[in-house]
């Protein structure tokens, strides 16, 4: 999590325990974030990227064992 | 000469562009922008995050797309990360050119795309207490003079 999305998550990285059967999902990731955090996660202005790579549509996201996802808030600038 | 970095400690510019003008002989122009942290009222210090994967191939791209858009010899463009006080120097672009305008708008444009849509969050501290600081309206407007 990146900017104030790692206060409302009170960490910078959060471990998700994943079933290995199927990939994880928006839904399934919303669902195994605190409250707070998966809430904030619907504004469009929230960017998704697995791996360092930027998803087009973060709804689509389908992420593996092992795979990092970020969580990115709009940037303030340099 | 192309020179991309991100640092987090303290530097100081003079000691970056000399080297690269230096580097880029026969030039006609050379325009430098150092930005440093303001001395607003109360704020204690500033605090940059970046994301790894992200943040510098970004700035790489950024570089490219100056390269293809203005004539240039040369591009420096060092971006501070971590905590800073104010009077810190924060961001160093400069451009190496054959001609004055080349050079000036390249430095205008990579601090406009810097501003508003390089991965950087920014948080400041106040009394004691971080506070982040949100997008502008400006940073649009900004980057909108390009868009053409």
């Amino acid at each position: 999590m990146l900017g104030k999305l790692a206060d409302l998550a009170q960490a910078a990285t959060i471990d998700l325990p994943l079933p290995m059967s199927k990939p994880l999902d928006w839904e399934g990731l919303k669902a195994a974030l605190p409250s707070a955090l998966a809430e904030a996660l619907d504004d469009p202005r929230i960017r998704v990227a697995i791996n360092g790579a930027l998803l087009p549509n973060k709804t689509k996201l389908q992420a593996g064992a092992g795979d990092e996802i970020a969580l990115l808030p709009p940037v303030s600038g340099g | 000469m192309r020179d991309i970095r991100l640092l987090d400690q303290m530097f100081l510019p003079g000691m970056l562009i000399g080297p690269f003008t230096q580097a880029n002989p026969g030039l006609g122009g050379v325009c430098t922008f150092v930005g440093e942290v303001r001395y607003d009222e109360g704020v204690e210090a500033l605090e940059l995050t970046h994301y790894e994967p992200l943040t510098l191939p970004g700035m790489h791209a950024l570089a490219d797309r100056a390269f293809e858009r203005f004539t240039l010899m040369g591009l420096l463009m060092v971006h501070r990360v971590g905590q800073m006080r104010p009077g810190e120097p924060i961001v160093c672009v400069s451009a190496a050119a054959l001609h004055r305008r080349d050079a000036i708008d390249a430095v205008d444009f990579c601090m406009d795309h810097l501003k508003s849509a390089a991965w950087f969050w920014k948080r400041e501290k106040r009394g004691g207490e971080w506070h982040w600081i949100e997008p502008r309206e400006q940073d649009h407007s900004d980057l909108a003079r390009w868009q053409s």
